[in-house]
């Protein structure tokens, strides 16, 4: 069941469609008030709390761009000296936050074993700042720091895949979800939450101002990448990674792609690669051919 | 009780002594020692306190601003290419008002790398908005940390507590240690009226729109400036208590003083040292020893500096294509004065170089020749270059 309590206040500033604040909205409602938010800056941040405003309902704390996971971590230590129990840490990050300039604060949480439930909100590209390329932006995608022009094809390298890292360090719970697949995902907050140390959750997140499509599409895309197999939903608890959802038939990446003004300019021969190398991540989790 | 200790050390028995819940530090020269102190106190269960070992300094203090605003005390230690990468983060603790203590072993700045001392490194993050101190033995870096905790919290700001790399953080001297129910009674645990708490939530480190931003910065500025007075009345008791007393500056023989060297930090042992000579020869010089740095007291610096002829300010740092740091923040206090000294700045002891008592009488004597002429020298004058250097 979804909880009806909104621990994140109407009236924030996030464009229509926002993806990110779906999944911020989703996620408390799996945490309830017992919780401490630790937000890395970036879109979720600002329009969130411009003072003397804030849409959170929980206590929270922004310190700086890369360093969420390690506040969290100064939270966390705080929490146990001072004696306090049953409070759920959790640091929040975007993908630039998490995927590259916060990737060293977050292996550091991680490695050192806290109890902190960390969660990448990722939508492809450092939209905060107006649309420019991160380490997760997938191939062919369009921003403003990979535009397509007559040398240039838009992003022309493979999306960082941030949840294998986190998998890498052996924490209890790693998982992927989706703002599509809202169940799944407030499964997931549920487990990461529950686990003693850390856990890591990478959620897909739609931005129609960044990715270039009609507000009203953000969900249907969301469970398009998942359709298609542009986006994989699993879980590791203990290393073992298992499909949380298996589509029945995978529908081809160009139903995903046609819909985002950022893949406009790709050729028949470029949405083929895409394919091929989401054929490629698909195989290697066990997920079946198309078609 | 009294015990040899190098300054490392006395910084790490000062945050014991503290009680601090979370220390977070990452190893750097020369400031290693403090953390590795730490380590050692909290893996023999003599420091109850979380040791949060990160994974740089950037990490170091971040955790430091997290495990703050939850309402623990914590504690930093680092030094040079350290408090570079913390810098960042100096500005946001302070921004939030959290009182993070750290101890900075000075150290220089790269390129070239060296390991060795200077004050540019603390220097450089004047304007970060933290309380600075700068001590002269190693007594005065247990005694001022223990005196950083309390101002910190008192006024919320964070502080940090300098001394010189080698010089004191390498150099065991006499310490006179007090006794942890003799600190309990001087410093009270840490609880602030506001920190995260589910049971009372509250957004910290929101965003300043320009309607409150400069307001902000202007309340930090204002309370900055009052810590000045609060560490007046947090010396007093610490003295009250300990029978140490410490001030905002010190005067060392400067009665009647024509000539007037100030400095902060270690090198203050060997001005004393010229000074005596000096005065023994019955010349009138003195020596002020500027203990608190930032914020900037110009009043006491005015009034301690404005009847000599000619002040000599000497200083491990430069801002590098004008003068050093102490000089220019000194001079500004005296912009509106109607009568003011000579100024004259030396630059000195750059990554470790020398600095020798002959260097000092050549500085008594660059400040004469300025007081018999009505004008000073090269400005800066750079001490101690190399011979084929000098132009």
């Amino acid at each position: 069941m979804i909880p009806a309590q909104e621990l994140l206040a109407p009236g924030h500033r996030a464009c229509p469609g926002c993806g990110e604040v779906m999944a911020l909205r989703l996620i408390l409602k799996a945490l309830g008030k017992e919780v401490i938010v630790v937000e890395a800056t970036g879109c979720m941040e600002v329009v969130t709390t411009p003072y003397p405003q804030t849409a959170w309902r929980v206590p929270w704390i922004h310190g700086a761009f890369e360093n969420a996971a390690a506040v969290a971590s100064g939270v966390e230590a705080a929490l146990k000296r001072l004696g306090r129990k049953g409070v759920k840490v959790v640091a929040i990050g975007g993908d630039g936050g998490t995927a590259d300039i916060g990737l060293q604060a977050l292996s550091g949480m991680m490695e050192r074993g806290h109890s902190v439930m960390y969660v990448c909100t990722d939508n492809e590209a450092y939209m905060n700042t107006g649309i420019q390329r991160s380490g997760t932006t997938p191939f062919g995608a369009w921003t403003t720091t990979t535009p397509a022009g007559k040398v240039w094809r838009g992003e022309d390298r493979p999306k960082k895949d941030v949840p294998s890292i986190a998998l890498a360090h052996r924490i209890p719970y790693v998982a992927t979800a989706s703002v599509g697949y809202p169940r799944d995902l407030l499964w997931k907050v549920r487990k990461a939450a529950a686990v003693e140390g850390p856990s890591y959750l990478h959620v897909h997140c739609p931005c129609p101002t960044g990715w270039r499509y009609d507000s009203a599409l953000s969900v249907r895309l969301a469970r398009l990448a998942v359709e298609t197999g542009c986006w994989i939903l699993w879980e590791a608890e203990g290393g073992s990674i298992r499909l949380t959802f298996r589509p029945e038939r995978r529908k081809p990446v160009v139903e995903y792609l046609r819909l985002q003004g950022r893949f406009s300019h790709l050729t028949e021969e470029e949405v083929r690669r895409i394919q091929q190398e989401v054929d490629e991540r698909c195989r290697e989790l066990g997920l079946g051919w198309y078609g | 009780m009294r015990r040899l200790l190098n300054g490392n050390e006395a910084a790490a028995l000062a945050a014991k002594l503290a009680r601090v819940q979370v220390v977070s530090a990452y190893p750097i020269t020369p400031q290693t020692v403090v953390v590795e102190t730490l380590a050692k106190y909290v893996a023999d269960g003599e420091l109850e306190a979380e040791f949060v070992k990160v994974e740089s300094e950037h990490s170091a203090l971040s955790v430091c601003l997290g495990a703050s605003a939850t309402g623990a005390r914590a504690f930093t230690a680092t030094s040079s290419q350290g408090l570079m990468l913390m810098s960042e983060i100096l500005y946001v603790v302070s921004g939030m008002r959290l009182p993070v203590v750290m101890a900075n072993a000075n150290r220089s700045l790269s390129a070239p790398l060296s390991i060795w001392n200077d004050q540019q490194d603390s220097l450089a993050v004047r304007d970060s908005g933290w309380i600075q101190l700068y001590c002269e033995s190693n007594q005065e870096i247990l005694d001022l940390l223990l005196q950083a905790f309390l101002l910190a919290e008192r006024v919320s700001l964070p502080a940090m507590v300098c001394y010189d790399g080698y010089i004191l953080s390498h150099t065991a001297e006499a310490v006179e240690v007090p006794e942890q129910a003799e600190v309990d009674a001087f410093l009270p645990p840490y609880s602030p009226s506001l920190k995260l708490d589910p049971d009372r939530p509250l957004t910290m480190g929101p965003v300043g729109v320009p309607e409150v931003y400069m307001e902000a910065r202007y309340m930090q500025h204002r309370d900055t400036r009052r810590a000045r007075e609060e560490f007046l009345r947090v010396a007093e008791e610490f003295g009250r208590r300990f029978g140490r007393r410490y001030g905002i500056l010190e005067e060392y023989r400067t009665e009647g003083a024509e000539l007037l060297l100030l400095t902060m930090g270690s090198l203050a042992s060997t001005a004393k040292e010229a000074v005596d000579r000096c005065r023994e020869r019955g010349e009138k010089v003195g020596l002020v020893k500027l203990t608190l740095y930032r914020p900037f007291p110009d009043g006491e610096v005015v009034e301690a500096l404005k009847r000599a002829k000619v002040v000599g300010v000497l200083e491990k740092d430069i801002s590098t294509g004008w003068m050093g740091a102490l000089y220019t923040d000194t001079v500004a206090a005296f912009a509106n004065e109607s009568r003011r000294p000579l100024f004259q700045n030396f630059i000195l002891g750059l990554g470790s170089r020398d600095v020798r008592l002959e260097d000092l009488e050549g500085i008594i004597g660059a400040l004469r020749k300025a007081a018999e002429e009505g004008k000073v020298g090269e400005n800066p004058r750079w001490v101690g270059l190399k011979g084929e250097m000098v132009e």
